[in-house]
């Protein structure tokens, strides 16, 4: 259903110079399965996300998003895919039934699809009372509602969130997360990015562990668990990624 | 390209164009008012100005003349002027406009005039002060007055006739048609005005529709749609041009309706009047409506590149500011006595629009010049949208860090 295959994204940093900010990843997401993506800040998650929701273009390798390629078919995966991410904002000068429809529409609904869509989505999720209401006069959960209408108007079979709680209160968290959960019932494949450590344990079927956008580690919680001899997933990350930080901050001094 | 995408786009930006403030000031108050305030309020400004300078009674100093009571007197029946007493510091008074002229006598002046002798009578101004020029005009016509009076007086003394010193007339005639004595005098701005404005009306959706949406976060969600990006740069290339024809269409007509309205009789001086008087047709403004129209196509996709390199609303503020110049200066050149279309400057963008502009409200039609300034602006155009397509193309733009 997703399949990452030796992803790969070099940039130009005018300091740094050539910048691999991902490297060679691969994994693999099923149908109903959540995969979390776990790294600290600049691993290369975002960016690895981003790749997979054709918002940038590998420089090597590719993937493969509900039987389309990332690079060959761009458009086609975006209309398979629901991205969600801190960074993805709602237009601030639209209500927020109409910005749900305009997603509808560039995801080529016909107006008596989207208006039943919109209308179920919007019952679902509870929206009703501030469905006319401009975005720049919403809550924050309510824009966070706003966002979710917006990934879910074309029932995409893939959902990608990047750091989709970051910021945000235990009540709007909680949406989110039961959201996602939601989400792998009705047999959606999943990636997950988060800093939550108690989210990944709750949501994530297996995971992998990225650092200097190269993916260390891979397998189910319980599978990590017993390889590193510890609990804690905290602990586990720290474990994977300590010899190479310690190895890099060494090289810095 | 998919079209239905690209006026999806189109709805959606001019929804929310319509709904922001800011919107509403620099596309319909800027042009419907700029023409009324500046135009229209500096006519009547210097009408009324003229108007009273003309009416006033001009205070002015006579210096000598004690021996020639008769010129002192006739001087003093001049309806026009207020004679003062005189004093030393009249240059002073003049300068601080206390009196707004002062003229000298030559001792002995009617004794000297009708012994025929030679003599200067000296008058004291202040330049460009008008109500002084109006002080310095009214002496001046006095005595020029006077003059004749004593030279047709000496003539019919020796039984001479008038003519021997004035051999013969000189008249002059206009052949201009009115529409090209006003052409060429506000032609001109009618053009310059159109394409600053079209280019002022642009610059705030350009930078709202690009940098604005990367500072807000909406680019990276608009991104994540299915929707392709030369649809996405299309609807918004619309937009922006939709916002700069209102504002050039709604100077045009704000244009007209002033110069309508103060044009009128009774308004102002008829002298005033006439110098306005616009003989537009509506053919000539559809005609400088079609010249602006690559050019506002011109502007849209060049402040759309250029505000998308910008991160956030402030630096794309920052670059597109100065373009405001590079518009406004060859549309001045185009104003400059003597600067006419050839077949080189009719391929400089902008100052070959507002040059053909200036010719077509003056009633010319180069259709040559006509025809290679618009194949010239289209490829231009035509140019800035392609690199604008490619812009949105390029993440190191999208996602300028």
């Amino acid at each position: 259903m997703i399949e990452a295959r030796g992803l790969s994204k070099r940039f130009q940093d005018k300091k740094r110079g050539e910048v691999r900010a991902v490297d060679n990843v691969s994994f693999t997401c099923q149908p109903g399965k959540i995969y979390g993506l776990l790294g600290a800040n600049g691993a290369g998650k975002t960016t690895t996300l981003r790749m997979l929701a054709t918002i940038l273009e590998p420089t090597d390798g590719t993937a493969i998003v509900y039987g389309y390629d990332v690079v060959d078919d761009p458009e086609k995966v975006r209309a398979n895919v629901g991205f969600l991410s801190t960074a993805t904002a709602l237009y601030p000068r639209l209500t927020a039934q109409e910005l749900v429809e305009y997603f509808g529409r560039l995801n080529g609904l016909d107006e008596t699809t989207l208006k039943k869509r919109v209308d179920d989505i919007f019952n679902r999720l509870e929206m009703n009372d501030f469905r006319d209401r401009r975005c720049d006069k919403l809550s924050t959960g309510m824009k966070q509602k706003t966002s979710i209408a917006r990934t879910l108007v074309h029932d995409p079979p893939v959902m990608i969130f990047d750091e989709p709680t970051t910021g945000l209160d235990v009540m709007t968290a909680r949406t989110i997360i039961n959201f996602i959960s939601d989400c792998r019932e009705r047999g959606k494949a999943i990636i997950f990015s988060t800093h939550i450590m108690s989210e990944v344990e709750r949501l994530c079927d297996s995971i992998g562990i990225i650092h200097d956008g190269k993916l260390l580690a891979e397998g189910t919680v319980p599978e990590l668990r017993a390889k590193y001899a510890e609990h804690n997933i905290e602990e586990i990350i720290v474990k994977v990624i300590g010899p190479l930080q310690s190895k890099s901050e060494a090289r810095v001094s | 390209m998919n079209l239905r995408n690209v006026g999806i786009v189109y709805r959606k930006e001019l929804t929310e164009w319509l709904r922001d403030k800011r919107t509403l000031v620099s596309t319909v108050l800027v042009p419907l008012l700029a023409f009324p305030i500046i135009m229209v309020g500096m006519i009547f400004l210097t009408t009324v100005m003229i108007g009273k300078a003309e009416k006033e009674k001009a205070k002015v100093m006579v210096l000598g003349g004690e021996d020639s009571p008769q010129i002192l007197e006739k001087l003093q029946q001049v309806s026009d002027l207020q004679i003062v007493p005189t004093t030393n510091d009249y240059k002073r008074q003049i300068s601080e406009k206390e009196i707004r002229a002062a003229v000298d006598i030559p001792k002995g002046f009617d004794n000297a005039l009708s012994r025929g002798e030679d003599q200067t009578v000296k008058i004291y101004y202040y330049e460009g002060e008008i109500k002084s020029a109006f002080g310095r005009d009214h002496i001046d016509k006095f005595f020029k007055d006077y003059r004749e009076s004593v030279v047709s007086s000496r003539l019919s003394a020796r039984n001479l006739p008038a003519s021997i010193i004035k051999p013969f007339d000189i008249t002059q005639e206009n052949v201009a048609p009115p529409e090209k004595v006003s052409g060429a005098a506000i032609g001109g701005l009618l053009g310059y005005m159109v394409i600053l404005l079209s280019m002022t009306g642009a610059i705030y959706p350009a930078i709202d529709l690009t940098a604005g949406e990367k500072e807000r976060g909406t680019m990276e969600t608009i991104l994540s749609s299915p929707l392709a990006r030369v649809d996405l740069v299309l609807g918004k290339f619309f937009l922006v041009l939709s916002a700069s024809l209102t504002t050039a269409f709604l100077s045009i007509v704000s244009m007209g309706t002033s110069f309508y309205l103060v044009g009128r009789p009774g308004v102002i001086s008829d002298k005033g009047a006439a110098a306005l008087q616009l003989h537009i047709g509506l053919s000539t403004v559809l005609s400088v409506f079609l010249m602006a129209l690559p050019l506002a196509v011109l502007f849209a996709a060049a402040l759309l590149t250029i505000a998308l390199f910008a991160k956030t609303y402030k630096e794309a503020q920052s670059y597109l500011t100065p373009m405001t110049f590079i518009v406004v200066i060859p549309a001045v050149a185009s104003l400059l006595p003597g600067v006419e279309l050839n077949y080189k400057l009719a391929l400089v963008p902008i100052l070959s629009t507002s040059l053909v502009c200036k010719e077509i409200v003056a009633g010319t039609f180069h259709w040559n010049y006509i025809l290679l300034i618009l194949l010239a602006s289209t490829i231009y155009a035509a140019a800035a949208l392609f690199i604008a397509v490619k812009m949105f193309q390029r993440e190191s733009v999208l996602f300028r860090s």
